[in-house]
């Protein structure tokens, strides 16, 4: 019996264990990303937006991919962090990556004020919930134009160069670095949190949360921990945003930036991080594209390719990483195999 | 004073025909359909072009931007709604933002993205005194078709085989089909009721919300509170929340107008943290 269970416990670990470790897939992502900083340093503004909106969709995956929540208002953090930034340049501290911290710190908070608001009801309650948070927010920064600078946006933000060492230049290189950075050492810390127990606990509460009750995980406080986390990277996107551009505009609260990062998530896959990144590269690709052929339509097609997904099915765009070298159906076949082997 | 209270009654009114329909999609067939205000939204455009490039008059313009959208409504709901019945929620919210996409490009590249203009028949315009209470003939007329419409719904629904196959179909498809009721014809033909009311609504806020392609996005918020608040296991409860929601609009932005939405998101938010399925539902009902 007690053979048993050290077996099981044993049979949990490397199976975490295995989940955790990198695939060539993951590390090719990177060198391209690093690389784009050579090879592409006319784009450095594109590749920069691009690593913002990957970090804002990872933020949503967190909640999305591995706790099942649907958000509707997910900029209000993005929007909340890029507000807090730029306030605390002003006013406080002109380096950014205090900034950034600080920006983290209070979307956090308020992420984790708010969480206690999807715990109960339905998807729809959610939905609602979420949605209405972020459009209360957008209100107060559109009325409170005494510290927001309503809707004119918030302008003056002066940024001195990160640890008074590397200053923004005219080309957006730093800025991309920067960005990069930020967002490979955030999917890094994700990484651990989703493949931990922790992380685990999280997929078992979205599957069936009742049952996952009955077997002692306790699915509130999960959520509000995930819930805050995700607050937190949504703030530091905005909060990124915010300083690389020196701008904040109320545009960062706005609805369409949560149907985008939606989208996003949709197009990449949610559930395995990288689709927020993925995704975020071919949504910004496909956006400069449309806009350039239709600057003032290109929503329709947004539209399109949302309502195409849906109905095409959505798991079926995200199947090509199972045919991904070291990916976990590649891995069952092979044991399969291995057993049939073994078995005659 | 009195006179906001009427307005805001007459506001409720409409938000009730706006989002009636979506009530039943989304309470009774259970579909989370952010679309619906494009359906509003095309009612609206069907009055602006039959009146101001036809000359129709008014009066008629209201049923034909109810049968319009009532088609356009039946025809998506074959083509695309229906597939997405046994959808997860997320699917639905995808499909239906995009929805809504394509709707204001559409709409901003055939018509323009300016605000449109009716102008009502003589007799709808001006006020009167009664008793001392200004009344608009405009919003009273509103009140009127609103009121016969609600109280129409609500027979319809309960007193009719129509309704209570409908309430059969709702409550287990499987069952309903064995016996003999045709579930797809029934969804099909509530729905696009549900997409004609909002096209009727839309041609009758033309003058009172404005028009213009932003439409769907700017009142879904509306929409939305209307069924969440008003629960989702009757016309009675939208219906109550449809007049709150009007008058409590009405007076804040006439009495607070620097908190404008503000407060009607905040007591969204509150309701819902303290009665998750609704004002007005009964407890583990659907």
């Amino acid at each position: 019996m007690k053979d048993d269970m050290t077996n099981t416990a044993h049979q949990a670990l490397s199976q975490l264990r295995s989940a955790s470790r990198w695939r060539i897939w993951e590390i090719a992502i990177w060198i391209v990303a690093i690389a784009a900083i050579f090879v592409l340093p006319s784009k450095a503004l594109i590749l920069t937006e691009i690593a913002i909106l990957a970090l804002f969709a990872i933020s949503l995956d967190l909640i999305l991919g591995y706790a099942g929540i649907v958000s509707l208002g997910h900029t209000a953090f993005f929007g909340l962090g890029a507000y807090a930034a730029g306030l605390f340049s002003m006013h406080v501290a002109t380096e950014p990556i205090t900034g950034l911290i600080a920006a983290g710190l209070i979307s956090g908070a308020f992420g984790f004020v708010t969480s206690f608001l999807v715990l109960r009801g339905s998807d729809l309650t959610r939905l609602m919930t979420t949605f209405g948070v972020a459009m209360l927010l957008a209100e107060l920064a559109n009325q409170a134009a005494w510290l927001t600078g309503g809707a004119d946006g918030l302008n003056g933000i002066t940024i001195t160069p990160i640890l008074g060492l590397f200053e923004f230049d005219l080309w957006g290189r730093t800025g991309y670095i920067y960005a990069l950075l930020v967002l490979m050492l955030l999917t890094f810390m994700a990484r651990r949190i989703v493949n931990s127990p922790f992380g685990l606990s999280l997929k078992a509460i979205k599957r069936n949360s009742r049952r996952a009750e009955m077997l002692g995980i306790s699915p509130t406080r999960r959520i509000v921990a995930i819930y805050t986390i995700s607050a937190i990277y949504a703030g530091v996107a905005g909060a990124l945003l915010a300083q690389i551009n020196s701008f904040v505009s109320p545009d960062v609260l706005a609805f369409h930036r949560s149907a985008d990062v939606l989208l996003v998530l949709v197009i990449g896959g949610a559930g395995y991080l990288y689709g927020g990144l993925i995704g975020a590269v071919i949504f910004s690709i496909l956006r400069d594209w449309l806009s350039v052929i239709t600057p003032q339509y290109w929503m329709f097609w947004i539209g399109l390719i949302l309502i195409v997904i849906v109905l095409v099915g959505r798991e079926r765009f995200t199947r090509w990483q199972n045919f991904l070298p070291g990916s976990e159906s590649r891995r069952l076949a092979k044991a399969k195999a291995a057993a049939a082997e073994q078995s005659p | 004073m009195l006179t906001i209270l009427f307005d805001g009654i007459a506001y409720g009114m409409l938000l009730f025909v706006l989002a009636c329909g979506l009530s039943i999609t989304l309470g009774l067939m259970n579909f989370i359909n952010l679309a619906h205000g494009a359906f509003a939204m095309a009612g609206g455009y069907v009055t602006v072009l039959l009146m101001n490039r036809y000359g129709i008059s008014f009066y008629w313009c209201l049923p034909g931007a109810f049968i319009v959208t009532a088609l356009l409504g039946a025809v998506l709901e074959r083509l695309l709604y229906r597939r997405l019945y046994a959808a997860s929620h997320l699917d639905q919210v995808l499909f239906s933002i995009g929805l809504v996409f394509m709707a204001i490009s559409a709409v901003d590249y055939f018509m323009g993205g300016q605000q449109q203009m009716i102008n009502l028949p003589p007799s709808l315009q001006g006020r009167f005194d009664f008793l001392g209470v200004g009344i608009g003939r405009y919003r009273l007329f509103i009140i009127v078709i609103c009121a016969v419409l609600a109280v129409g719904l609500q027979l319809a629904l309960t007193k009719t085989r129509f309704g209570s196959q409908l309430r059969a179909a709702v409550d287990d498809g499987r069952v309903a089909r064995g016996l003999g009721i045709n579930v797809s014809l029934i969804f099909a033909l509530t729905f696009a009721l549900g997409s004609g009311l909002a096209g009727l609504g839309g041609a009758l806020g033309t003058e009172l919300l404005g028009l213009d392609p932003n439409f769907p996005l700017e009142f879904l918020i509306y929409f939305m509170i209307v069924v969440t608040v008003g629960g989702t296991s009757s016309i009675t409860g939208p219906f109550i929340a449809a007049l709150l929601l009007g008058i409590a609009d009405v007076a804040g932005k006439y009495y607070l107008p620097q908190f404008g939405a503000f407060i009607i998101y905040a007591v969204m938010i509150l309701v819902l943290i303290v009665r998750p399925h609704g004002l007005f539902s009964r407890e583990g009902g659907r």
